[in-house]
């Protein structure tokens, strides 16, 4: 009589459950709480048609030649102080051999404010560049050809005013908008949902994100009108699923905004980008990528019916997740940032930053950033993970937490739905408290010492050594007030008080507000004096706080 | 004869001074400070000295709680420090928390800064500051 083998896989099971376990305390789940088998098999792998690359619904990645055809992007966020300063800086990444710039701003200029507000106050300069008028972007941009360079820009509530100043730059350098690349941030909603920068309510709000994805459909057609994003839900310490999910609900609302617009999918969707964050956790962080360019090209093909494989194409940009940096051991974030960097390029991003190991401290010196982006290089050019594409394919594990991450957000979609769409939750606080929520598990775990954060909350030391930090010049401040006043003594009064009152007229009606605000932008506008004229018309809008 | 008052708990106000929008830290701190058996009030986001020191002297709070994470800290924070001494409440206790360099911890505590807890501080070090400096409640 034939004795039947025993299933090698039960042996397993059996062997494994006698096996002594470590009794650390530790949690085994993934940082975002999704429980995980110790092993998984060929059975957890669905029955499904052979996905490819560059193949509908894109899990393996939107291009068939993976990074064989092209690495991806290596864009390090950058700027503080001055637009001479930062113009400086950028000059030296591109010399040291980063590919695109992306610029960030100061507070006052993200919160639409000029450098001579009182509220500017302590605030100029510190997190980014202070940008008041087109004569400071000018100098921004001075000596870099904006026809060769692409340029990302993280700006969202006074957004369009920033692409125009852009665009009114490279009008000075001679380049005509259409051949004008880059990426505007423009992503309102996820500020209402978790950064904050908000100034005017969600409809006068949306309606300037449609007016630029307009406008740039005909005048701009090479420029990505927003950056969908969920780097921001991230930090604010919402779980992967979450920052998948409310990302794409985002991505969506903008969709079903278009459409009420009048624009036909086909036109405007292929310009849609997405941004998003590569935390520690590295296989749910891969997982969350695939499971992005699956969801979003089926809710694309299948609910919105479009037709043009470029609208099923989920790009993407990720960041190292700056919240995973620590002021202690600081050197540690080295390690930390280049193995999310490398989650980022298995997932298959299109365009990365890596943060600078004193992030977490203050702005990046020279050093620092250089080493972030030496970071990616190494990546790119010696460890070889980018000579086949979507290495992790097929990984049973992989695969089970790419499903799972769609399963959740599907979930959330549902959720989000029943509320009555995005803009409804975000009223009904339920992002923020869902958001909150994973935060505080998360920082509960942590204080419970059921999950560790090297150097935190174990293997510490008492003195930490002490790294170079930038400094930003409190002198400063006043140059950049005196810089703002005098644009506003110099230019053309005529041309500015006409711009400013066709500006207001056509926000109090219906018309597309690009060519207003370009107009104002030209004649030296201020920033500020763009937005107040809004303001105006739109009004200003506070967030009922929830703890 | 005389008699103790009762003890009653310690009233924070936490408030987000400056222009960004950061708002994670301060919502951990304020529901570990709940929890820890204080009264908290949470302001919201882009408040000004003056708007924080209303608060505080309308609540009839004991400290203030101060986030940030702009940079604009060396402004804001001895601004504060300033605005309760213009109102004669220098009795309510600062406290501040966020991106803030150690250099400047040292210059902020000496414009008046009680405490500041940086990136990556158990929140039951809070919690214990608090205890230290309020061991029978608030009188």
């Amino acid at each position: 009589m034939k004795v039947r083998a025993r299933d090698p896989k039960q042996v397993w099971k059996e062997d494994f459950e006698s096996s002594p376990a470590r009794d650390d305390g530790l949690e085994t789940s993934t940082i975002s709480g999704i429980p995980l088998q110790p092993l998984y098999t060929s059975s957890d792998l669905p029955k499904r048609e052979e996905e490819l690359p560059g193949q509908f619904p894109y899990t393996r990645g939107i291009h068939p030649s993976g990074y064989r055809g092209r690495l991806w992007t290596m864009r390090q966020f950058s700027g503080f102080a001055t637009a001479e300063e930062t113009n400086r800086r950028y000059k030296y990444l591109l010399a040291n051999g980063q590919t695109g710039l992306s610029v960030a701003f100061d507070m006052p200029t993200l919160m639409g404010q000029d450098s001579d507000a009182p509220t500017s106050r302590g605030e100029i300069g510190h997190c980014g560049v202070a940008i008041d008028s087109l004569a400071d972007m000018e100098t921004l941009f001075e000596g870099i050809p904006l026809a060769d360079i692409t340029t990302s820009m993280t700006i969202n509530s006074p957004a369009a005013i920033l692409l125009c100043m852009y665009i009114a730059v490279a009008e000075k350098q001679g380049v005509p908008a259409d051949r004008l690349g880059g990426t505007l941030q423009n992503d309102i909603l996820k500020e209402f949902i978790a950064q904050k920068e908000f100034i005017f309510p969600p409809a006068p709000s949306m309606r300037l994100v449609v007016d630029s994805i307009e406008y740039c459909a005909k005048e701009v057609p090479k420029w990505n009108t927003i950056s969908i994003s969920g780097y921001h839900i991230r930090e604010a310490g919402s779980t992967a699923a979450q920052e998948l999910a409310f990302t794409l609900a985002d991505g969506m609302a903008y969709v079903d905004a278009c459409i009420e617009r009048g624009m036909r999918i086909d036109d405007f969707a292929s310009r849609l980008s997405f941004f998003f964050d590569a935390h520690i956790d590295f296989f749910e962080e891969i997982a969350k990528f695939r499971a992005a360019r699956r969801i979003w090209a089926r809710w694309m093909r299948e609910r919105y019916g479009a037709q043009d494989e470029r609208s099923w194409k989920l790009r993407f940009h990720t960041q190292t997740a700056g919240v995973s940096l620590t002021a202690q051991q600081p050197e540690l974030n080295i390690a930390r940032t280049a193995i999310e960097a490398l989650a980022a390029v298995l997932g298959g991003t299109q365009s990365l930053h890596t943060n600078a190991m004193d992030e977490v401290l203050a702005l990046p010196t020279d050093k620092a950033a250089r080493l972030a982006l030496r970071t990616q290089q190494l990546l790119a050019y010696e460890t070889g993970v980018a000579n086949t594409i979507d290495p992790l394919g097929g990984s049973y594990f992989v695969e089970a937490l790419t499903d799972e991450m769609e399963r959740q957000a599907e979930a959330y979609f549902k959720r989000i739905e029943e509320i009555g769409g995005v803009i409804p939750a975000i009223e009904a606080g339920f992002f923020q408290k869902e958001i909150a929520d994973a935060a505080f598990r998360y920082q509960q775990e942590l204080e419970q010492k059921r999950r560790v954060v090297v150097g935190v909350n174990e293997f510490t030391v008492d003195e930490d050594e002490h790294i170079e930090i930038l400094r930003i010049d409190p002198k400063l401040e006043s140059e950049q007030v005196a810089r703002v006043r005098d644009v506003r003594a110099k230019r053309d009064p005529a041309r500015w008080s006409t711009a400013i009152a066709r500006l207001r007229k056509a926000a109090a009606g219906t018309d597309n507000l690009m060519p207003y605000i370009l107009e104002a932008v030209r004649a030296y506008a201020t920033e500020g004096e763009i937005m107040n004229t809004m303001v105006e018309v739109f009004g200003l809008y506070t967030e009922k706080a929830v703890i | 004869m005389a008699t103790k008052a009762p003890v009653r708990p310690v009233r924070i106000v936490l408030a987000k001074v400056g222009l960004d929008g950061h708002d994670r830290g301060v919502k951990v701190v304020a529901r570990a400070l709940r929890d820890a058996g204080y009264e908290v009030i949470y302001t919201g986001l882009r408040q000004t000295p003056e708007m924080v020191v209303d608060a505080a002297l309308q609540e009839d709070a004991q400290v203030i709680g101060l986030s940030i994470h702009s940079g604009a800290h060396m402004t804001l924070f001895p601004a504060v420090v300033q605005e309760l001494k213009r109102r004669k409440a220098t009795d309510i206790i600062v406290f501040g928390g966020g991106i803030i360099p150690d250099d400047d911890i040292a210059a902020l505590k000496q414009k008046g800064v009680a405490e500041l807890f940086t990136p990556g501080t158990p929140l039951q070090g809070i919690v214990d500051w608090l205890r230290k400096r309020f061991p029978e409640g608030a009188r």
